[in-house]
């Protein structure tokens, strides 16, 4: 009884799933789904970069870190937040807590007038997390065309391929094509839109953030070729993604070398207590 | 319950024998996991996979104690709460890796349980308590895991609870007010966010208990084997410490060199990148998808598209639905005789080239955008899921002729066995 409601019922579901496979296959064939300019134009991430801290071994170059810094703080904290970091956080890049202090102070974060009680702004102190430029997300809007521009903390993370989507998005503005032109107009930039096809919908409201060589002027001595600060920048907001990435590396080695070793152990362990359950000889 | 040769436990010690007396706990122990449980001795390592879902409950539960000591369980603040673990929670970063991934093992350990299960049809009698109470820990642990993936409050967190919970809305007349009452409200928000952690809190204890119901139904007719041949003698067996212990020991160690492979290495992998921004509830994500592990079941709902005399929605809410529901009844509609795929040719064919590869499509297309071709694929395998169970199980179990099978487990592993020619009745007489 059981056995014959199940067939039916079974039967029932693969009927009307077949159904609405010929009716979907119907549609399909009748009126293809038109190819959208996102599937046509959008890149994935260019791979031609290589990262100091990428692979099982990866470690931080320290001194593009500072650089790329240094881009952040010239360049993007103009309009975007990095609410997740702190000054103290700083330290890892090899700032002394002198300079943590230092550098700190030279930021300007939301603080309350000790004597009056209103809104004002003072010196970062290492525990302050690095602010945004603008008081709330009505005046980021306001500010730039209605499009609110992220934090930058997890960017890297929030996308796929991030570190490399970082860079080549910062690398990757261009006129459009005149092949989307023709085909899709539709998706030309708009009014206050910038082309670029590693942005998911092609178009962006930042402009080109970094322009000109010699925009930033690194105190190493680096030349700071537009290539050059968007590497810089997409490993400085790697490490603002996951401060702990170079430490999670280094830990793995020793915790697999044990487990390696561990599983051995329990191999033989295995052998020498199944030794003597006789086994089928062959 | 036991075999009557199980090893009887007998303390030595002083302090064990008072306790024994007071509380037999240590006798417990010894019976369930101990010399005194005799399990059969040709277990291939596919019988690995109970103890290591039973280590990775512990592992979810131990880590995500201490998770919950840091994480602040309110949608203003539950985002960044979860930051704050990964970096300034000492080692809070490993914790919340090992929590993530170790929900994703968990799942590769249970669909690799439960697959062995339809294999070695592990479901049938006597075992079929066994394997109802495994549907339903399967079923607790889908509802936990999916509560636990809203707590970060990313955007899949987010846009997961909003179409899942729009799942009930599916129902006819009563769905709306069943959908706000599940939420506390018409979106998720913070009413939404606090039970799903309180229930996410509780439900792994909930588990906890199931298993050991499963354990102790698992106890009275003992282990099943790769022949389905029930144990007759005490040569077909094996205690479960040291032979068993040893060996899942082994196994244990594999598994933990993987999955610390990924928490170490790839710890983003099994996830999704727009889990990493805030929820939004005034963005949605391009593609809604679950976590890997629901996509099969997820590419089900999202198989029916046409509206068959009720709403194509509800349609594949139901098939969803029905899709785990069938496990209850396999005991009942698979009525071979025959235990082991090992010795059911038909039955064989239809796993490895029937099952295995729809599951995989079906694994496949749940997280593919939800487009042609995928969806057109995805109704062909969704139609081969519940013809699978429904129907042609039931009938190969009746037209199927089976190989034939070892006279004991003893046979099996040794070529002979001397009761196979002697009476046991006889030879215990000797």
């Amino acid at each position: 009884m059981i056995r014959l409601v199940g067939i039916l019922v079974g039967l029932g579901f693969t009927f009307v799933v077949l159904l609405t496979f010929g009716v979907g296959a119907y549609t399909a064939a009748t009126e293809p789904a038109a190819e959208t300019a996102e599937h046509a134009f959008h890149l994935t991430p260019k791979e031609d970069v290589h990262f100091s801290f990428e692979g099982p071994v990866g470690r931080w170059d320290v001194a593009q870190l500072q650089r790329g810094y240094k881009v952040y703080k010239e360049v993007c904290s103009a309009c975007h937040s990095l609410k997740q970091v702190a000054f103290r956080n700083l330290a890892d890049l090899g700032y002394s807590e002198a300079q943590v202090k230092a550098e700190a102070a030279a930021w300007r974060v939301p603080g309350i007038d000790p004597n009056t009680g209103e809104a004002t702004t003072r010196p970062g102190l290492p525990t302050d997390a690095f602010p945004s430029p603008y008081p709330n997300s009505v005046a980021a809007a306001a500010a730039n065309n209605n499009a609110i521009p992220p934090d930058l903390s997890l960017m890297t993370k929030a996308r796929h391929e991030g570190s490399h989507y970082v860079y080549s998005l910062l690398t990757g503005y261009q006129e459009p094509s005149a092949e989307l032109a023709e085909r899709f107009p539709d998706s030309l930039p708009g009014p206050g839109l910038h082309h670029n096809p590693y942005f998911a919908n092609l178009n962006l409201a930042m402009a080109p953030p970094l322009t000109s060589e010699g925009q930033v002027t690194f105190d190493d001595g680096t030349v700071a070729t537009v290539d050059q600060m968007a590497q810089d920048v997409a490993a400085f907001l790697t490490w603002t993604a996951e401060p702990k990435l170079v430490k999670r590396k280094q830990t793995g080695w020793p915790v697999l070398g044990f487990l390696l070793f561990a599983t051995l152990l329990a191999w033989f362990a295995k052998k020498s207590v199944w030794a003597n359950a006789k086994r089928r000889e062959d | 319950m036991s075999f009557p040769w199980a090893k009887n436990y007998e303390p030595v010690n002083p302090v064990m024998k008072f306790m024994d007396e007071k509380l037999p706990l240590p006798r417990l122990v010894y019976n369930a996991v101990g010399a005194g449980y005799p399990v059969p001795r040709n277990l291939s390592y596919w019988w690995n996979f109970g103890v290591l879902a039973g280590f990775c409950l512990v592992l979810q539960i131990v880590t995500g104690v201490v998770l919950a000591m840091h994480y602040a369980a309110n949608s203003g603040i539950a985002f960044n709460s979860v930051e704050h673990i990964m970096r300034d929670v000492n080692w809070g970063w490993m914790l919340r890796y090992m929590h993530a991934n170790g929900a994703s093992f968990f799942f590769l350990v249970i669909y690799i349980h439960i697959f062995r299960g339809f294999f070695y049809s592990s479901y049938k009698a006597p075992r079929e308590m066994i394997w109802l109470l495994g549907v339903v820990i399967f079923l607790l642990t889908m509802a936990t895991a999916f509560m636990g993936y809203v707590l970060p409050w990313g955007q899949m967190s987010f846009w997961g609870a909003k179409v899942i919970t729009g799942l009930f809305s599916a129902i006819p007349l009563v769905g709306e007010p069943i959908q706000i009452w599940l939420l506390g409200g018409f979106a998720p928000d913070n009413a939404a966010l606090n039970r799903f952690f309180s229930l996410h809190f509780m439900l792994p204890f909930v588990i906890l208990g199931v298993v050991i119901l499963h354990i102790w139904a698992l106890h009275i007719p003992g282990s099943s084997n790769p022949t389905g041949v029930e144990v007759k003698q005490e040569s077909d067996t094996l205690p479960f410490h040291p032979y068993y212990t040893a060996k899942d020991g082994f196994g244990l160690g594999v598994f933990l060199i993987i999955y610390f492979a990924f928490v170490f290495f790839f710890p983003n992998m099994l996830g999704h990148p727009d889990n990493y921004i805030e929820a939004n509830p005034l963005s949605t994500p391009a593609h809604i998808v679950p976590e890997w592990y629901f996509y099969p079941f997820y590419a089900i709902l999202r198989a029916f598209t046409f509206d068959f005399i009720i709403e194509a929605k509800l349609w594949g809410v139901l098939a969803m639905f029905s899709s785990i529901l069938v496990w209850f009844f396999l005991p009942w509609l698979d009525k071979s005789p025959v235990r082991s795929g090992h010795y059911r040719p038909l039955f064989r064919k239809f796993f490895w080239f029937g099952l295995i590869p729809c599951m995989a499509v079906l694994f496949y297309c749940g997280g593919a955008p939800a487009a042609e071709p995928y969806v057109m694929i995805s109704q062909i395998a969704t139609a081969y899921y519940f013809l699978h169970f429904l129907v042609i199980l039931p009938i190969i179990s009746s037209i199927e002729r089976p190989e034939p099978l070892p006279f004991s487990i003893t046979e099996a592993v040794l070529g002979s066995d001397d009761s196979a020619v002697i009476e046991p009745a006889a030879k215990a007489a000797e």
